[in-house]
């Protein structure tokens, strides 16, 4: 049942992967990752449950922690281009409709 | 007060996330949690905001409302996805305004639009929150007000 | 039958109908046609997929510890997955990225 539940994730993860890879914006990109990644925990959490080591799950927990700081971080970086400025200035204006590259 | 408490709650989070019981390691916790409690007497951190116990008899019936509000949501876009057809949806952008007096209430208002699926708030100001929803149906439910009296303020 | 066999089958249930959301919502952010909406599909991993996952381990763990993480994790989950879509939304609207809309009598704010 564990194999079933951890198949099914791992179909959700390629498709986010293919969204993440396809795009077209850059922000379908860091929505698809930050969906992979909460998929990521789940799926520690239940090879956790099925090779009967819980303490696992300590790193599923850290890892739900760090998908989120890293997804912001991410977007701060794209937006701004840097991680060190902290006014709204100008952020930088992005092609928005196509492509992002 | 509010730091004798905290310091009490930060104790049983370690023992939790820990599970040891050798006086030793208690002490290396018991430590831990001084320690933090230092740096976060020295941040100044612990306010109303980071937490909230004013406002410990109104969440629990928040969530319990909160996790029925999100099944339904999820019903309903989980139909949008596999109801077969070129267009099943109809999305909106629509302005609501915002109860809350406080910042801890507007935020918790806008996180919960977020949370709900069918509804992400884009923008939150003093007054308002710009809401993109993927349905006629859910931005009229929430236009209508019904989740603004859920959140304690 | 015995309460073990019902909470088992419970678990089951839910993990099973938690896979299958996600399946769904994965499915939703090929569906939907632009960002906005894929957004939508995207919270239903996030939330009820989820829940239902954890519901199912913690039915399966009992009351242990391992089951508080578990409640933590969701806890986690909670807080953390609005506030980086309402981000992500916000940092599309402030980048100039139009949503595709069916009122178009209101302007889109940029």
């Amino acid at each position: 049942m564990f194999t079933a539940a951890i198949l099914a994730i791992l179909v959700t993860m390629g498709l986010a992967l293919a969204r993440a890879l396809m795009g077209p914006t850059v922000y379908d990109r860091i929505a698809a990752v930050n969906m992979f990644g909460t998929k990521t925990v789940l799926l520690i959490a239940i090879i956790s449950f099925l090779s009967d080591r819980t303490d696992l799950l300590d790193i599923a927990l850290v890892y739900a922690l760090i998908n989120f700081i890293g997804i912001v971080a991410v977007l701060k970086l794209v937006v701004y281009g840097n991680l060190y400025s902290s006014e709204k200035e100008n952020p930088k204006q992005l092609n928005a409709t196509g492509n992002d590259n | 007060m509010k730091i004798f408490s905290y310091s009490i709650f930060l104790f049983m989070f370690w023992f939790l996330l820990s599970g040891h019981t050798e006086p030793l390691l208690l002490i290396l916790g018991l430590t831990s949690v001084l320690l933090t409690i230092i740096l976060v007497k020295r941040m100044d951190v612990v306010d109303h905001e980071s937490y909230p116990l004013h406002l410990y008899k109104q969440l629990p019936l928040f969530f319990i409302k909160i996790l029925r509000e999100i099944v339904y949501a999820n019903m309903d876009v989980v139909k949008r996805i596999i109801k077969p057809g070129k267009r099943t949806i109809s999305p909106q952008l629509i302005e609501i305004p915002v109860p809350q007096k406080t910042d801890l209430g507007r935020v918790i208002y806008a996180n919960s639009i977020t949370l709900t699926p069918g509804t992400v708030s884009v923008e939150l100001t003093n007054d308002k929150i710009i809401v993109h929803a993927l349905t006629k149906e859910s931005a009229e439910c929430l236009a209508g007000g019904s989740m603004a009296k859920l959140i304690p303020d | 039958m015995r309460p073990e066999m019902i909470i088992d089958i419970l678990s089951w249930v839910c993990l099973l109908s938690g896979s299958l959301l996600g399946i769904i919502g994965a499915i939703g952010i090929h569906r939907f046609p632009d960002f906005y909406s894929r957004q939508h599909a995207a919270g239903i991993t996030d939330t009820l997929c989820a829940m239902l996952i954890l519901l199912g381990l913690g039915l399966q763990a009992g009351v242990t510890l391992a089951a508080f993480k578990l409640g933590l994790i969701f806890i986690f989950l909670f807080f953390t997955s609005p506030t980086a879509s309402h981000a992500l939304a916000n940092a599309a609207m402030h980048g100039g990225l139009k949503p595709e809309l069916d009122n178009f009598n209101k302007e889109n704010k940029s």
